[in-house]
């Protein structure tokens, strides 16, 4: 789909990685077991509900997390040199002092909010200086300047938005500085929390492109967080599927979009409508998301999953790959080569095209009416 | 638009919409300082000359950008707010002296947000029957608690027993949207808005309350108005669409018919902004934002954005020209001699490549 611009040598590597909140009877598993490797100049986008504990691994990998937040178990490897794959360092292992060093310089992050990300009382300038400052002490003063005004034109504002207040800037201005400021160090890694969220489509679709152009441009990896599956489809090269703490899927974005494997995520694909052809009555998926601190027994999917099996409600199913592929993975009882797979989970990879099945019922107005 | 071609657009199904917007027109009036103590006002303009009608049994939906006016369009018609000028028309009678509360058992209005719109110290049961009591449709115990189970049962909160005692917090998202739902169908109304009310939701739970809504509309035969953000989902849900921006209408018709031939600039320029993963090559967006309402651009709203500005487009505000059968674009490229129909490429187009792929 996209041209990778290097070999795919991994940046990044969570592995087993479990966060829970509280301590003994109360805890509750918000990470469970995710393994998610990020390549170099790769888009791995995280997609999930909310609650499904995509926000807690990202913070949770880069040991953001405040209490009562707690990772419990798990190894995140960062590897810093790109020609030497053997070299990696274990976030989780790292003192204050490491972590500081490797903060902003190697990943960064942009946050949801961006009003409240930035700081109110000080101008763009003085926020983008302050972090050239702390992590670039022998840069002069006119040199950090310049590379305000340089980071500002790379995310097509003018310099003399330097002198402003966030709250003189748009939502999606504000929204480029914080991008702007995660690229101050040419970092790595950018972890991108919902940064569209807030925002309409249109400044949505100006930021995304910039992100991709950027990305090609700079070669940065990105980890972007959205609950919105069908903008990942467009901008991501790599989708995982969070539910309920766990990975549930993980595939390249156009064999995701063709050819789910898990039924949570063929659901979500039947939950956005089409902008072109007929209209086809959606189903959505029933039942609600799940309460973490109640998970179901088994597969969390499984209260609402139309194929569920016996198993499903008495074992989890482990993130692996589907029998006879292997390229991607999923955690569903149906994809270990058992018979009677349902056809919606066994499309063949290659038929590009109808997203949906072509069940009938178009317009709303000749609906079957259940009532 | 002039009152006269705005009569003549109307009148034309005025006998079967149930509520009717005339020229409705909002100006939020905000003060500010100038040097030191004088005060001068102005005025936001949030929404001009907006002509919408309602059907029994059809889903008009509202699309449009923040600070496009498409709320205020909503909160006018629940009366929320009142209008700068224009006219409601319910059943084919202005409502302007009509008591409000008389007003209120027939047209509803559903919020955007469950987790604000419920009261979080009151129950399911408590929310349900006050509203049948309020409007009159339950008198007595047994009464209430049949009509609460019936309104239950109509947005699919079933087992009744297991809903009826929850607080707001002891519901999903979902749930919660369902109970705001049935409690807006206790008066029984003809008329239901509803202000963006699955943007709250989560995208798996969405289009089962979307679903909901158009059951209820064919089995209650009720008009309802879908504000939304989300172009896709009008394409789903909605029998027409009118979009919005910056406090006008620019482009309204049939919703697969603006949806595929989009005959506005606008309108076109929002599709292609959409998340859409069978595109086939990358959307090219101009840059731009919704320019300031106290000061609004003179003319088409839009032409400060648009590629295809011309002169009139500063000077004269476009008004709605036909473009296809109930379809209408306020877009002076569209007048009568220009010779474009419908979703055609629009003459000179500086970007071919991005404007054509809709189809």
């Amino acid at each position: 789909m996209r041209p990778l611009g290097q070999a795919r040598t991994p940046v990044l590597e969570v592995s087993r990685l479990r966060v829970d909140y509280g301590h003994g009877a109360d805890v509750t598993h918000a990470v469970i077991d995710v393994d998610l490797v990020l390549h170099r100049g790769e888009v791995v986008g995280l997609a999930g509900e909310s609650g499904s504990g995509k926000s807690t691994l990202a913070y949770g990998m880069t040991r953001l997390l405040p209490p009562p937040g707690r990772i419990t178990a798990g190894r995140v490897l960062f590897y810093p040199n790109p020609d030497r794959p053997d070299l990696s360092l274990d976030l989780l292992d790292l003192d204050v002092d490491q972590l500081r060093q490797l903060r902003w310089r190697e990943i960064s992050i942009v946050f949801q909010s961006a009003m409240a990300a930035l700081n109110p009382v000080l101008t763009v300038q003085a926020q983008l200086v302050d972090t050239l400052a702390a992590h670039r002490p022998e840069m002069s003063k006119p040199a950090r300047h310049e590379r305000a005004v340089e980071l500002l034109r790379l995310v097509s504002i003018s310099a003399d938005r330097l002198r402003s207040f966030p709250h003189e800037l748009s939502g999606g201005m504000r929204q480029r500085v914080m991008i702007a400021m995660a690229l101050a160090l040419e970092p790595q890694i950018v972890i991108m929390d919902e940064p569209t969220t807030a925002l309409d489509v249109v400044t949505q679709r100006e930021i995304l492109q910039e992100v991709i152009e950027l990305r090609d441009r700079l070669g940065f990896s990105v980890l972007f967080i959205t609950h919105d599956l069908s903008l990942l489809l467009e901008l991501a090269d790599t989708i995982a599927v969070m539910y309920a703490g766990r990975i549930v899927e993980s595939a390249a974005a156009p064999e995701l979009l063709t050819a789910p494997r898990h039924p949570y995520s063929a659901g979500l694909l039947h939950s956005f409508p089409s902008l072109h052809g007929p209209r086809r009555a959606l189903t959505g998926i029933p039942g609600s998301p799940p309460d973490l601190r109640d998970l179901p027994k088994g597969c969390a999917f499984h209260p609402r999953c139309g194929y569920a099996v016996p198993q499903c409600s008495v074992d989890v199913p482990p993130l692996a790959p589907p029998h006879g592929e292997e390229t991607r993975l999923v955690a569903c009882w149906l994809q270990d080569g058992r018979p009677g797979r349902p056809d919606e989970l066994s499309r063949p990879e290659s038929t590009a095209s109808s997203r949906l099945s072509p069940a009938a019922v178009p317009t709303a107005s000749d609906h079957e009416v259940a009532l | 638009m002039t009152a006269q071609d705005s009569v003549t657009a109307t009148a034309r199904s005025d006998a079967a919409a149930v509520l009717v917007a005339r020229d409705l027109t909002k100006h939020f009036k905000v003060a500010r300082k100038v040097r030191g103590t004088t005060l001068r006002s102005n005025f936001v303009h949030a929404a001009e000359d907006i002509n919408l009608e309602l059907h029994p049994g059809k889903v008009a939906a509202v699309v449009g950008e923040s600070g496009s006016g498409k709320t205020t369009v909503a909160r006018m018609l629940a009366r929320l707010i009142p209008p700068t000028s224009g006219e409601i028309i319910l059943d084919g009678e202005p409502v302007g002296r009509r008591h409000v509360y008389e007003y209120r058992h027939r047209v509803q209005l559903v919020f955007q947000d469950p987790f604000a719109s419920l009261n979080p110290v009151h129950d399911v049961r408590y929310h349900l029957s006050r509203a049948l009591k309020v409007h009159h449709k339950a008198r007595g115990r047994e009464a209430v608690d049949a009509g609460v189970a019936d309104l239950l049962a109509k947005v699919k909160l079933e087992p009744a027993s297991q809903f009826l005692d929850k607080l707001p917090h002891e519901l999903s998202g979902g749930q919660r949207q369902r109970v705001a739902i049935a409690r807006a169908l206790a008066a029984q109304p003809s008329v239901l808005l509803a202000d963006e009310p699955v943007s709250m939701l989560d995208v798996s739970i969405r289009i089962g309350v979307l679903n909901l809504l158009g059951e209820l509309r064919d089995a209650e035969q009720m008009a309802l108005l879908y504000v939304t953000h989300d172009i896709a989902s009008a394409r789903y849900f909605a029998d027409t669409v009118t979009v919005m921006y910056a406090g006008r209408v620019v482009e309204s018709g049939p919703s697969l018919e603006v949806t595929d031939n989009p005959s506005h600039p606008y309108t076109q320029l929002l599709l292609s902004a959409a998340p859409d993963p069978d595109r086939a090559s990358p959307a090219v967006i101009n840059a731009g934002t919704i320019p300031s309402l106290i000061n609004p651009p003179s003319g088409c709203r839009f032409h400060p954005r648009c590629p295809y500005a011309m002169p009139i487009c500063s000077a004269q505000t476009p008004p709605d020209f036909q473009v296809g059968a109930d379809h209408t674009a306020a877009c002076w490229l569209r007048q009568a001699g220009q010779g474009s129909p419908a979703g055609s490429p629009l003459p000179a187009d500086p970007r071919p490549d991005d404007l054509g792929g809709h189809k």
